[in-house]
């Protein structure tokens, strides 16, 4: 068997390389790349071919165009309030990017972009960037009052005052992080699985019986794995649309 | 071969933060199946408030997890 007697690799997966040949090679055109370039076009065939049959009632395409629409609208309304129809194609976009992403990583040979800090920075970054210009443009001044609650004793400033501070500057972090850590921790554990399952395999007819039992884990563990990939995506949104809620009401 | 005994020793010991992790999704999870019980009817609203209390919690388990990784592979 290919990995009897070799160490797991379980990082070897988010390696980058450049793809489609010398061309790629010279703007170094790497697979992460390629595979935002897929991303966005699933996305835009997704609501092309969706919203064109434009059907009373929807076939299974446009049920799914117009239920991804009406969700991150309703999320927008809801959390925002009646000024989120305003930031409903950023966060749009925001959310299929992501999800697309953490999908076209599940399947086999494909990569994962959202698995690099990289990435994931540059997007908590765009959003922390927006959120502030927001609320500088809403407030103008007065948005340095939600660095210090109304009705707060003043004793108490010289604590608060740092702490609101750094909660507000760690937002990037977490939101970058928490994507991140997700996706790279949910490949590595399937790799360390599939990995163990190939060298159980390989160590004789006892263990090619008992490799059953980590591969059925491992398909569960891939099921989990799609929950996940959603699941972040969502997360993203709406931590997205909460923070644009600070911006345009500051509390 | 001390350092890497040490990072062994000190990837196990990053992923002690599980313990509250593992205490907290229990605890979101619970309070979301008391209150779906009492008033059945919350429950999409509720729910949305469970998934996001679960992916934050969750979050601070990858942060140990990564931490361990960090120690473990550079």
């Amino acid at each position: 068997m290919a990995a009897e007697g070799q160490a797991i690799d379980a990082l070897g997966q988010f390696k980058l390389s450049p793809v489609l040949g010398a061309l790629g090679h010279s703007v170094n055109f790497t697979q992460a790349n390629l595979f935002m370039v897929v991303a966005g076009l699933l996305t835009i065939g997704l609501l092309y071919f969706g919203a064109r049959p434009r059907a009373i009632v929807p076939g299974r395409l446009q049920a799914l165009a117009e239920l991804s629409y009406e969700g991150i609208l309703k999320m927008c309304t809801d959390q925002i309030g009646p000024e989120g129809r305003a930031f409903f194609p950023f966060v749009f976009t925001l959310f299929f990017f992501v999800l697309m992403g953490n999908l076209l990583g599940m399947m086999p040979y494909a990569f994962t972009y959202t698995s690099h800090i990289a990435v994931t920075f540059a997007l908590a970054a765009t959003v922390i960037v927006l959120v502030t210009v927001v609320a500088l443009r809403i407030h103008g001044m007065h948005f340095f009052s939600y660095f210090f609650p109304d009705g707060a004793p003043k004793l108490l400033a010289p604590l608060i005052i740092p702490v609101e501070v750094i909660s507000y500057l760690s937002r990037p972090v977490s939101l970058s992080i928490r994507l991140f850590a997700n996706m790279v921790a949910g490949h590595v554990m399937l790799k360390v699985f599939a990995t163990f399952v190939v060298m159980l395999a390989g160590a004789g007819s006892v263990g090619f019986v008992a490799a059953v039992f980590p591969l059925g884990l491992n398909v569960a563990l891939i099921g989990f794995e799609f929950l996940v990939a959603f699941l972040q995506a969502y997360v993203f949104a709406i931590l997205t649309c909460i923070y644009l809620h600070d911006a345009v009401h500051l509390h | 071969m001390e350092v890497a005994a040490a990072k062994a020793l000190g990837a196990g010991i990053a992923v002690i933060a599980l313990a509250g992790v593992g205490i907290g999704i229990g605890n979101i999870f619970s309070a979301l199946v008391t209150s779906v019980a009492r008033n059945p009817s919350a429950r999409d609203q509720v729910f949305g408030l469970g998934i996001l209390g679960f992916a934050l919690t969750e979050a601070v388990a990858l942060f140990a997890l990564l931490i361990a990784f960090l120690i473990l592979f550079t």
